[in-house]
């Protein structure tokens, strides 16, 4: 599971494999599907890897470092409406809402009888300050939750529960203040962005690649910190806190960290379904949300990385073609899949991969290997049925 | 309550702790020379192990004080007490199974403790050098690929006594080294521990009075939290209070 370092040799920051799943993965996101999907189920595609970006900030922060954020849906939408309040303002210049009766803010605020654009609404006509707010928001929360909580040592299940409440109290803040936030209707309407309209289907093409060229910064910021001591921190801290305490490290500061950047990933996941879906509400806010993208990331094995994206795709794929036929069932599968893969797969689709796929890779590998270098192919065997022998052992 | 500054590495006075009312540490003061060997002995719950977690912080004391080369420990977090310069072995194991064992000794290299240090890291011939020479000492030199889950019970002791050594820390505290070790491990213990201890101060925790003797300065035995006797290991052996809590059984 983890990669084994040799004595003499440095830790290489993309091993051999880990090119390779990160070439497929680009193969597939950036050639095969848009060439075999028309821009409808593509958009779809799209929506789903913003999804990807909370599974990812929760491969490092629940897989990693062993904190279970059950309330990553709070980032989600601190990015998702960062965006979306961004949007609407540029949606609702006086001429488009001339029929108001205040003109020039945003329709719901007028439906509720609000006259003014209220004080924390004004900065969002600026689009720089929009993005510095969807990268800076959540860590600032982020922090702040990460230094009351895990400088006072809360942890594990007390955590989740805290951060499941976070997200209860975030919707119900968003559905009570209708006039300043949209209330349970979201943010709809967005129309343009810089004058240039967001609904077309040229659009939804250019947001998908944006989205993909995000997702996958987020990909290589996290394979470098898994790679780092940090990232070997972590995994310490998961196991033996105290132990990393005694070695003279201030836990909490790592937590909080690891936190924070998942918070970050989140929070431009919010962004970019705004951009891609074309609204946001509290829908992608609250508990249910925030479980699912712990499912994400359970399904596609937590402690892979590039997992977390595979696992998104596969549960959300299943969840639209499933919820068209059985709605009402659909909550129930997600909970059974859910025991299903902590019972049977604790490393998800990743844990399958490496478990029964990959050492037949291997083998066939080596096979083609020894064929051409009968004699160099040694020394590389022993390394790889060690390796194989550690996998076994896990 | 003020407390007077001296020559010793570590000066623990008037220390008390209380649980719920319960005194598991009792105005317990004793002092630690340079390059000394104490051995802390007695029955179970004497609070033997709770005069380590004090030391270290883990546990805070309810009065008292402890200073190490003059410096009050018991105001310092814990990792602030280890940048002092004080180590600590946990009774059972404590080592990263999920981690290969030179993984586990590098966390120990005493470099990049903070957040950014931890990202920038570098893996330097600096390290890998001195991964190398403690992996030596602690007879896992074969190992170094190897993920430490795997290792034996007695090789896990080491690991964690081989990541303080990494730490190179001047006082160095151990609880039972030994414990739960095959007579051969203990044996290679005790040369390690010989090796180790000659250029800094120990504390340990042992049962083993054979073992105590071998490589005691000084032996402190406690009892319900207080300090019944100390001495030499000659001295102590034959103080009639200890045989009677002690080793009359």
């Amino acid at each position: 599971m983890f990669p084994l370092f040799s004595r003499a040799g440095k830790a290489s920051l993309f091993p051999k494999k880990d090119v390779y799943s990160y070439l497929i993965l680009a193969a597939i996101l950036l050639v095969v599907l848009p060439l075999s999907m028309d821009i409808f189920r593509l958009n779809l595609i799209g929506k789903y890897l913003t999804f990807a970006f909370v599974a990812l900030g929760l491969v490092l922060c629940w897989g990693y470092g062993g904190i279970l954020s059950l309330g990553q849906g709070v980032f989600f939408g601190l990015g998702g409406y960062a965006m979306a309040m961004f949007l609407k303002l540029e949606a609702s210049n006086p001429e488009n809402t001339k029929i108001q009766s205040t003109p020039g803010i945003p329709d719901f605020m007028d439906w509720n009888q609000i006259t003014e654009l209220p004080f924390f609404w004004q900065p969002f006509h600026s689009f720089t300050f929009t993005i510095i707010a969807i990268l800076l928001l959540p860590t600032i929360f982020g922090y702040i939750v990460g230094v009351a909580m895990f400088k006072r040592r809360v942890g594990g299940v007390y955590f989740a529960i805290i951060t499941q409440a976070l997200s209860a109290i975030l919707t119900i803040l968003i559905i009570g203040q209708q006039g300043y936030t949209g209330g349970v209707n979201g943010i709809t309407d967005l129309r343009t962005l810089h004058g240039w309209d967001i609904r077309t289907d040229f659009a939804k093409y250019v947001f998908y690649f944006v989205c993909v060229a995000g997702l996958f910064a987020c990909l290589f910021i996290s394979q470098f910190i898994r790679k780092s001591k940090l990232g070997r921190l972590l995994v310490a801290m998961r196991d033996k806190e105290d132990r990393v305490r005694f070695s003279g490290y201030d836990v909490s500061n790592f937590k909080i960290f690891i936190f924070c950047v998942a918070a970050v990933f989140a929070s431009i996941g919010g962004a970019l379904f705004t951009l891609q879906v074309g609204f946001m509400s509290p829908t992608l806010v609250g508990i249910v949300p925030s479980i699912e993208m712990v499912i994400f990331c359970a399904v596609g094995g937590r402690l892979s990385i590039i997992g977390a994206v595979y696992g998104t795709l596969v549960v959300n794929a299943a969840k639209t073609s499933f919820s068209e036929s059985f709605p009402e069932l659909w909550l129930f599968a997600m909970g059974g899949l859910f025991i299903a893969v902590v019972m049977a797969f604790p490393n998800g689709l990743a844990g399958v991969y490496q478990t029964y796929v990959e050492p037949k890779i291997d083998a066939f590998l080596a096979k083609k290997k020894l064929k051409i270098q009968p004699d160099k192919s040694s020394g590389t065997d022993t390394e790889k049925s060690l390796n194989g022998g550690i996998a076994h052992g896990q | 309550m003020a407390s007077s500054n001296t020559d010793f590495l570590l000066s623990v006075e008037n220390l008390t702790v209380s649980f719920d009312g319960f005194k598991a540490v009792n105005d317990l003061s004793f002092y630690v020379d340079e390059h000394e060997i104490r051995v802390i002995i007695g029955p179970n719950g004497a609070g033997k192990t709770t005069v380590l977690d004090l030391i270290c912080g883990r546990t805070k004391a309810t009065e008292g004080s402890i200073k190490f080369r003059n410096r009050e420990m018991t105001t310092l977090r814990e990792h602030e007490i280890v940048k002092s310069g004080i180590g600590r072995k946990f009774q059972t194991p404590s080592i990263y199974s999920d981690l290969t064992v030179f993984e586990n000794l590098e966390i120990s290299f005493p470099r990049g403790r903070s957040v950014w240090g931890a990202l920038a890291f570098k893996r330097d011939e600096e390290v890998i050098n001195k991964v190398n020479e403690v992996a030596q000492m602690i007879f896992l030199s074969d190992q170094l690929d190897r993920q430490a889950e795997l290792l034996s019970h007695g090789q896990k002791q080491w690991l964690e006594i081989g990541m303080l050594l990494m730490q190179d820390p001047e006082l160095l505290m151990l609880d039972e080294p030994v414990a739960g070790m095959s007579v051969g491990e203990r044996q290679q213990t005790a040369e390690l521990l010989k090796r180790i201890i000659k250029d800094r101060s120990v504390i340990v925790i042992e049962h083993d009075m054979q073992f105590v003797a071998q490589i005691a300065d000084k032996v402190t035995v406690l009892h319900q939290g207080k300090i019944i006797a100390e001495g030499s290991a000659e001295k102590v052996k034959n103080d009639p209070k200890v045989i009677e809590v002690y080793l009359g059984h």
